[in-house]
């Protein structure tokens, strides 16, 4: 099984990928589907990536639903920033937090989520002291931001973990 | 796009009104990138339509040919999907770019480059 799917989670993803884009479940589609599943998972394993098993998939809805609950409210929040304007601008700044992940597609994820969040940006990962510095639009309490990244530190911590 | 017209008018409520939204999100997205002053700031601003304008658009879009065409389509999730994942790289990138410029040109109230443990035991 191994040799032939060496990453099972990539390969599922690729032929739902493909049947989702033709957009039928017919054979033929199918065939082509597991093909390419197969034959790209094979080009993967060349190019070494990190191996990492997500577990628990009721962890995982659950952490996606907090975080879309996140973006929406940091959108409004945004779009509050920028409507409000020059009469009071954006108090922003840069905070530094001491990350304890050491898988590397967990650092992706959490890089995917802060980024989808409009109020933080992603900016430097440092990875012999493990710490992230990012840039948040505004800044009225530096402890909610930290315990934002902190809860999402501990969610991909039990799912990755 | 005469067969538009067919859309129920409940549905077509519900994708205008989705479809306007996510417009005006990427349009203040947008209007953000104007009136923020420092390029840190200007980085946030365009997250506006890759997460909550795509969405929109995108769950507009579900909506309509779902009800067009009388059964489920999902492939625009793969838009939201691809977007959310490749929106980091740029944006690391340019947030990367700019750090380096501004530690370069010693621009105040830039945070430094951290030095390694070894060399800075205790902090």
């Amino acid at each position: 099984m191994r040799t032939w799917f060496p990453y099972p989670l990539l390969s599922v993803g690729l032929l739902l990928i493909w049947l989702l884009l033709n957009q039928s479940v017919a054979p033929g589609t199918f065939i082509m589907g597991t093909v390419l599943a197969t034959g790209l998972g094979w080009v993967t394993l060349k190019l070494g990536l990190v191996r990492s098993h997500p577990r628990r998939m009721l962890l995982i809805v659950r952490f996606g639903f907090a975080v879309a609950l996140d973006v929406i409210r940091s959108n409004i929040a945004v779009i509050a920033v920028i409507l409000r304007g020059q009469r009071r601008p954006p108090n922003s700044g840069f905070l530094t937090i001491d990350l304890d992940l050491d898988d590397e597609n967990a650092l992706a994820l959490l890089a995917c989520v802060m980024t989808a969040t409009p109020g933080t940006a992603w900016l430097e990962y440092d990875r012999h002291r493990k710490s992230l510095l990012f840039h948040v639009l505004d800044m009225e309490n530096e402890d909610v931001w930290l315990d934002t990244v902190r809860r999402y530190e501990t969610a991909l911590k039990e799912i990755f973990g | 796009m005469s067969h538009l017209t067919d859309l129920p008018v409940w549905a077509a409520i519900i994708v205008c009104g989705l479809a306007v939204l996510g417009a005006l999100v990427a349009l203040i997205g947008s209007v953000g990138l104007l009136r923020f002053t420092s390029f840190y700031e200007r980085l946030h601003a365009p997250t506006l339509a890759t997460s909550g304008g795509v969405l929109m658009i995108c769950t507009a879009s579900i909506i309509c040919f779902a009800v067009l065409q009388s059964r489920w389509v999902f492939h625009e999730i793969l838009i939201i999907v691809f977007v959310v994942v490749t929106t980091p790289v740029t944006l690391m990138l340019l947030g990367q770019a700019a750090l380096y410029r501004d530690r370069v040109e010693e621009k105040r109230g830039v945070p430094l480059k951290q030095r390694p443990p070894r060399e800075e035991p205790a902090e």
